[in-house]
């Protein structure tokens, strides 16, 4: 993928982002925030049994957060909660520059290179690090 | 003006995050290294050469800031790690012995967090209430508001002299006039006012002034508490240990060094407050005055040039300092601060530590442009050109 066709992907889901303040009642939630900068996003999820039927959001935050957060959304939807755990597990390999299965990934290879910019790398690991830590939650 | 004293100026970068810190001119770094080279000693302790150039030099700081702010006594500057420290010391130190059930603090919700916690504390610790002056449409404090919010249980006015979100002065001589009238103490936190304009704390009449040395082209962690003398002298220790004590045998019998240095706990940044001695000579060279125009002059231009930008949303059209607050339409503020970075610009995204203002702005996040006397009209046709496109913005934001 060229850094123009990464950087497509990125804009279309900072402006319209998956699941961006959808009612979410009855679901688990969780809030995510890095101290180092201002993001702060909420994350809601339903499930069934240990399988993610929905994913909603809503917050603050900027471009790689948002839109990372939205193709989270659309990746996970679907998942179980240990195949939900692997995927974040490649996603942290993925922006700690180390070996990753890009094909678990899809589109959320187009952080990559965006991750190694300064501490560009938090902004796109915020919603996963929410994520897990509701999984975990779940599975108590 | 005076660009060439910043080493940092000479490379491809342009500053405009002055409220945060300021740079630092060569003559104030030369300064520090030279204590740390040739008299690195402590202050207040040897009989040696060394060390009477240390005290020699430190106390010829505060006679500076004496000077500087129009003090009239030497013991009523206390040295402290910065602003932050100072206000904690004038709430917890002062003001938590005084203050009783149901006594008010009045406050409003552009202050900067230091300026809100240390009350927010004694709610706790003395059942006291905070409330808030409301502000006006421009977001700024009227007398008349003041007056407005006064109760019978008012006891103190603690506001900043420019806000660091909005920048607009404060009319801190009349509140003082106001308050004093009603018994009502008056403690001004000065970070962004003292490094931008004249200030006189006999005129203003305020009882306590907090400020730091790093937002004035000075060193970080020092700063500055002022008191009148006669409420200093009742002002406790927060910090007890070495150089502050006269004697001590037993804990019933300890006895405490004369103001200001039993507010000086502990070995001082002594290289720092030199070093802001010599900051102060500094800014005293160009002249308070004549930085307070110049900026008042940038921002103008500035904002005359942001005006016709329909994509830029400006909080603060209004304002006598040179803080300009701004969003770019539908652009995450610290997205704008990525793009602008990527052109070497520096600005400062997020809620700048006021984040109760969100009540009264209705916005959470800005962008936040803060001038001083080494900008440049260059500067500002830079920024505003890449400011200008917007499609580039987005597209460069990531």
């Amino acid at each position: 993928m060229t850094e123009e066709e990464s950087r497509d992907i990125i804009i279309e889901n900072y402006l319209h982002p998956t699941n961006r303040n959808k009612t979410h009642e009855g679901y688990q939630s969780v809030n995510t925030k890095n101290e180092s900068c201002i993001d702060n996003i909420n994350l809601y999820i339903k499930w069934n049994e240990d399988k993610i039927e929905d994913i909603a959001f809503d917050g603050e935050a900027c471009a790689v957060s948002i839109s990372s957060t939205s193709i989270m959304i659309k990746n996970l939807i679907g998942k179980s909660a240990k195949e939900a755990l692997d995927y974040i597990n490649e996603f942290y390999q993925m922006t700690s520059g180390e070996e990753y299965n890009k094909d678990l990934l899809k589109d959320a290879v187009v952080y990559d290179a965006i991750s190694k910019q300064g501490n560009r790398k938090v902004c796109a690991n915020l919603p996963l690090k929410g994520m897990e830590r509701a999984i975990l939650e779940h599975l108590k | 003006m005076n660009r060439e004293d910043f080493p940092l100026l000479s490379e491809e970068i342009i500053y405009f995050d002055n409220s945060a810190t300021s740079l630092k001119p060569k003559c104030v770094i030369d300064k520090m290294n030279d204590y740390y080279l040739n008299y690195p000693a402590n202050a207040h302790r040897g009989d040696y050469d060394l060390s009477y150039k240390v005290d020699k030099e430190y106390e010829e700081t505060r006679e500076l800031v004496r000077d500087f702010i129009h003090a009239e006594h030497l013991e009523e500057i206390v040295f402290t790690s910065g602003t932050t420290e100072s206000l904690n010391m004038i709430a917890d130190g002062f003001f938590k012995n005084l203050l009783e059930e149901n006594d008010e603090v009045l406050i409003t919700t552009s202050e900067h967090a230091s300026n809100v916690l240390p009350w927010f504390r004694l709610v706790k610790t003395n059942s006291i209430k905070v409330n808030y002056i409301p502000l006006d449409s421009n977001y700024y404090v009227t007398v008349d508001n003041v007056k407005k919010a006064i109760t019978p249980n008012t006891k103190v006015i603690s506001l900043a002299g420019i806000t660091n979100v909005i920048g607009d002065i404060r009319p801190i001589k009349e509140i003082c006039k106001l308050a004093h009238e009603q018994n009502i103490f008056v403690v001004l936190d000065g970070a962004q006012m003292l490094p931008h304009m004249n200030v006189d704390v006999k005129d203003l009449d305020v009882d306590f002034l907090a400020f730091s040395a790093h937002k004035m082209c000075g060193p970080t962690g020092v700063g500055v508490l002022y008191g009148k003398k006669e409420l200093l002298e009742h002002l406790e220790p927060i910090t007890l240990g070495g150089g502050m004590n006269e004697s001590f045998d037993n804990p019933l019998e300890v006895y405490l060094k004369e103001l200001p240095t039993r507010l000086e706990a502990g070995t001082r940044n002594i290289a720092g407050v030199i070093g802001f001695g010599e900051t102060i000579k500094y800014l005293n060279k160009i002249g308070m005055d004549k930085i307070h125009k110049y900026e008042l002059d940038l921002r103008k231009y500035l904002i005359d040039k942001l005006i016709p930008l329909k994509h830029i949303d400006i909080i603060n059209i209004e304002s006598d300092s040179g803080i300009v607050t701004f969003n770019v339409a539908n652009v995450f503020s610290q997205d704008v601060a990525y793009f602008l970075n990527k052109y070497n610009i520096c600005v400062r995204a997020g809620n700048h530590c006021a984040k109760i203002l969100k009540s009264s702005v209705g916005v959470n996040n800005t962008v936040r442009v803060s001038l001083y006397f080494y900008n440049t009209y260059e500067e500002i046709d830079n920024l505003v050109e890449l400011l200008s496109d917007y499609d580039k913005i987005v597209k460069e934001m990531i």
